[in-house]
């Protein structure tokens, strides 16, 4: 069971939660994990240990990923997890860069979601996930097509 | 009204924003439109205004009055609504609030939908958010999905399962026939969230267990999957690096951890397939070393062949020599948990692991150091704590505290000899020495105290540590305590390790005197050192200079220090007969279960100070029982409860009277402290007995014996029988001297075995006088329950033309009659 963090010089792009929390534990978590992740030097190794938890976290560019994983999990297998989630991203968005993150956040969701569900990877075909979001996305704008035509128009 | 603004529009918007001030502005403003869209029920924007408070509520903004705006969109027909209302669901909802519940229709009502995407979405809400109640609910809808054709429906039912299942664990068992035949699926997503959920379900119950690994030949099945996945060529689809599947492979691999833990058969059947992946897993990579480690991880867990542990073991140390700094934590991290079992096997990569204590990860040197101290034995004593010591001096200061505790502990099981402890200690406390923990202190004392022969060596280096530096408490408070029992050996110059060094009195006693003085002591420290200069009263000629310091300290701010020096002076005065027997060198002391001889010493809270460390000194004559019953071997003996001291006036003396009468000795079950006031007997030996011996005509008929005879000093012990306990002897030592000269400050103390317990009266007074002119005579009772053979071990100190003389003796030829 994991949280999932996109992280950018403090402020959070991304989170996701697979246990109950309130909003301040929420929040209270998010700032200890992102101080401690922005701390790390480059030449540290990307897991640290975190209450009874381990966070393990790649940096890429300018964004940092993190997950809170159990003791007992796989650290390095987790580090391809994140890395894998950075590809689908790079495969969707072509070239993926922080922008695309921001400005399409519900769109990183939803990727996440085809790929991890209830903290465990659901997928581990690249082109399966993608074509799974491809699917999706053709039905919401069959979904969308006739109210924009019309708004095109004037008549809303 | 105009249409809400788009969803990139307030985002760009909300971006230019230059002070959190200004964004916050705009913020409310949107927020405020739509709230009043939401108010008129808008169908059309809905979905874009839900959109936008996510975004809001992803910066940190409140965003709870769009919950059930998020059902309204979970319950249109709309993809679109559906995806974002699903998502704001998975945001903004949580078990704790009952609205939640309003969702259970929907999901239930979409998990049947005939698009499979919307059945997804259901799927994956329930599996990350899923309250108990929504489980119970929809458990079964998840159930049926998980025996669908559909891949893509099978594989999120499955981890949707595991979801119900940790919500709701006595639901586990409907998912057992499902489960049947998920192995035998080629899509990879199902194979993976399958083994999942067969993890999840082993990993809860122990019947299940035991029903995947008997009836559904749980292993056989996935050596087969895991075989097919590392021979079978490249598949494009699920290649990482030239690995097939390395999510499916790890899995698989935990899965057989778990069905392979202390199951002969199946680790036998796993053998194979462990050691092919373990040696044919490309390392260049992570992804190969993700497999490789889940890998080791499984066989240090299962049943597996000691040629597979070496195998295993090696890996590990390859890791260490990695480029790759999450390798080498990884390996640290295991073979932390195999130390213990594989130890042999850790060992050979010890060079390696002492290597990484210079890395510059500080979790990875945290390792290192707890790998380095469960790899340290007698035979690499030397080497190893030349590194650890090195470590400790340049180490970050949250590792010094650990580091000093696990050098201290290593020390003690094995150190080379007695020199290299002293030294080892002395190195610790100088270059860590505020990091120690406080209850190094009295180990440390405890320890030296018990390295006889090296005492003038450790008196004279730490003098010389605190000419040089008085501010790390610890080493301070060592030393003052050793100056003040060894300090005679100090000005002497009896070092034979090293050059003794020229040292005279008074400079001593202005060392100690500094350490009163100088605001880089702390109370203890001046407790401490105020003591010390008490002891060396004894030790020192230079009587005059002592009294002085300690009368000026009578009028003390400090309460602590102002009682001590008033107890002192009272020594000095009243007592100055007991004051050599008191400041006597400290005997060997018996280690207690925790904290060494402090634990021993229980007072009964009134006028002598509490600080525990203090009362050994004080305690002397109790300690050296102590010692008798160290010699005697620690687990024979039991209590030993005595009153030494032949006087007992209310002031001061008393109170030291009662905390002898309440000291509990080790070596036995500590009885509880007696809360006395007057020297009182323990109440097993009341029985209805008064305070006077009880001496029955003699005519019982023991023959009295001689117990001790030398030097001029001869001990009887004569016999009674007491009524009405015939379990109790009573002995009457009768102490004479045929020498010219008397012997003062006499005391005798007795320790007997644990099946027996001793009481000693007091004395009729404590000087022989020479040439048989007189006795002492002191009353023994022993209590023998089980009537065993009575032997005794006793302990004599007296003065002596000046001198002080000490022995020890053990009394075997007791006459039957006397414990029968």
């Amino acid at each position: 069971l994991a949280n999932n963090r996109k992280i950018r010089q403090g402020k959070l792009r991304l989170q996701k939660w697979y246990v109950p929390l309130s909003d301040p534990q929420k929040k209270k978590i998010s700032r200890e994990v992102i101080q401690m992740v922005l701390a790390r030097k480059p030449k540290m190794c990307s897991f640290l240990e975190w209450r009874d938890l381990k966070i393990v976290y790649k940096r890429y560019a300018s964004l940092y990923f993190c997950c809170a994983v159990e003791d007992q999990e796989n650290e390095l297998i987790t580090l391809e997890i994140i890395h894998r989630y950075v590809e689908l991203l790079d495969k969707y968005f072509g070239s993926v860069c922080e922008l695309d993150i921001i400005f399409n956040f519900e769109k990183a969701y939803y990727i996440l979601d085809e790929f991890i569900l209830g903290g465990e990877a659901q997928e581990t075909s690249k082109k399966i996930v993608l074509k799974a979001i491809e699917q999706a996305d053709m039905l919401q704008e069959e979904a969308e097509a006739p109210r924009s035509v019309l708004e095109e128009i004037g008549l809303t | 009204m105009p249409a809400p603004i788009r969803l990139r529009e307030l985002i760009r918007t909300i971006r230019t924003a230059r002070t959190q001030a200004e964004e916050r502005e705009m913020i409310q403003k949107e927020c405020a439109a739509i709230r009043s869209s939401f108010r008129e029920e808008d169908n059309t924007y809905r979905c874009r205004n839900v959109a936008k408070l996510l975004y809001m509520h992803m910066l940190g903004y409140p965003a709870h009055f769009g919950q059930l705006e998020c059902l309204k969109l979970i319950a249109s027909q709309k993809f679109t609504d559906k995806r974002i209302g699903y998502l704001g669901a998975m945001l903004l909802l949580d078990e704790r609030q009952d609205v939640h519940l309003l969702m259970t229709n929907c999901i239930k009502n979409d998990l049947n939908h005939s698009t499979q995407y919307v059945q997804g979405l259901a799927l994956c809400t329930l599996g990350c958010m899923g309250s108990s109640e929504m489980c119970r609910d929809l458990a079964g809808e998840v159930e049926k999905l998980l025996k669908t054709s559909n891949s893509y429906l099978r594989k999120k039912a499955a981890l949707c399962a595991v979801h119900v299942i940790r919500k709701v664990p006595e639901l586990m068992e409907m998912f057992l026939p499902a489960t049947k035949n998920l192995l035998s699926e080629k899509n990879h997503g199902v194979l993976h969230t399958s083994v999942v959920l067969l993890t999840e379900m082993c990993e809860r119950s122990p019947d299940m267990l035991t029903h995947f690994r008997k009836n559904e030949k749980l292993v056989p099945q996935l050596v087969r999957i895991l075989k097919n996945l590392i021979m079978s060529g490249y598949s494009p689809e699920h290649d990482v690096s030239g690995i097939s599947d390395p999510f499916l492979q790890v899995r698989i691999l935990r899965l057989l951890r778990i069905l392979g833990k202390s199951d002969d058969d199946s680790s036998e059947a796993m053998n194979d397939i462990l050691a092919q992946v373990a040696t044919n897993t490309e390392t260049s990579k992570n992804v190969g070393n993700a497999i490789l480690y889940e890998t080791v991880l499984t066989i240090m867990d299962i049943k597996s062949e000691s040629g597979l542990r070496v195998l295993a073991i090696n890996i590990l140390g390859r890791f260490l020599l990695n480029n790759d700094k999450n390798i080498r934590y990884v390996a640290l991290t295991s073979l932390l948990k195999t130390v213990q079992t594989d130890h042999n096997a850790v060992q050979r990569h010890r060079s390696t692991i002492v290597d990484c204590l210079k890395d510059l990860d500080v979790s990875i040197k945290r390792r290192a150091m707890e790998l380095s101290f469960a790899l340290v034995n007698g035979n690499n004593i030397r080497g190893m704590m030349k590194e650890l010591l090195y470590f400790l001096d340049s180490c970050d200061p949250e590792f010094k505290a650990d580091c000093a505790s696990g050098v201290f502990l290593a020390a003690e099981k094995y150190a080379p000899s007695k020199r290299w402890h002293i030294d080892t200690i002395m190195r610790v406390l100088t270059t860590a020495g505020s990091y120690v923990r406080d209850d190094s202190v009295p180990n440390l004392i405890q320890l030296i105290t018990n390295s006889v022969e090296m005492h003038a060596y450790t008196v004279q280096r730490l003098y010389k540590a605190l000419l040089d530096d008085i501010s790390q408490q610890p080493l301070v408070q060592v030393a003052s305590w050793c100056i003040g029992e060894y300090g005679d050996l100090l000005v002497s110059g009896q070092c034979e390790e090293e050059e003794p060094i020229q040292v005279t009195e008074d400079e001593v006693l202005d060392v100690l005197e500094g350490l009163l003085v100088s605001n880089l002591s702390t109370p203890v420290t001046r407790g401490y050192s105020l003591t010390a200069i008490m002891k060396l009263s004894t030790r020192f000629s230079s009587v005059n200079r002592i009294k002085k310091v300690v009368s000026i300290y009578g009028s003390s701010i400090d309460v602590e220090l102002q009682q001590r020096a008033v107890e002192y002076n009272a020594l000095f005065k009243k007592y100055d007969h007991m004051r050599p027997a008191l400041l006597e060198r400290m005997p060997i002391m018996e280690k207690t279960a925790t904290n060494g001889p402090t634990e021993i010493v229980q007072t009964n809270g009134e006028t002598e100070s509490s600080d525990s460390k203090h009362m050994p000194s004080i305690a002397q004559p109790a300690n050296q029982a102590n010692d008798l019953l160290d010699l005697l071997g620690g687990h024979d003996v039991g209590p030993v409860i005595q009153t030494a001291l032949p006087t007992k006036p209310a002031s001061a003396g008393g109170e030291l009277l009662d905390l002898l009468g309440d000291l509990s000795l080790s070596g036995g079950p500590a009885p509880s402290p007696t809360p006395s006031v007057t020297i009182s007997q323990p109440p097993f030996l009341l029985d209805g007995l008064s305070s006077q011996p009880l001496f029955n005509d003699t005519a019982a008929g023991i023959p009295p014996m001689t117990a001790y005879n030398k030097n001029g000093l001869k001990i009887e012990f004569t016999f009674e029988r007491s009524n009405p306990n015939p379990n109790i002897s009573v002995i009457t030592i009768h102490a004479s001297n045929t020498t010219e000269a008397d012997m003062t400050d006499f005391v005798f103390q007795a320790a007997v075995p644990k099946t027996f317990q001793l009481q000693l009266l007091s004395p009729s007074s404590n000087v022989v006088p020479a040439l048989n002119q007189g006795n002492i005579t002191q009353v023994i009772r022993v209590l023998n329950p089980q009537k065993q053979q009575l032997r005794m071990r006793i302990k004599l100190t007296y003065t002596y033309k000046g001198a002080p003389v000490q022995d020890l003796a053990e009394v075997n030829n007791f006459p039957p009659q006397s414990w029968q």
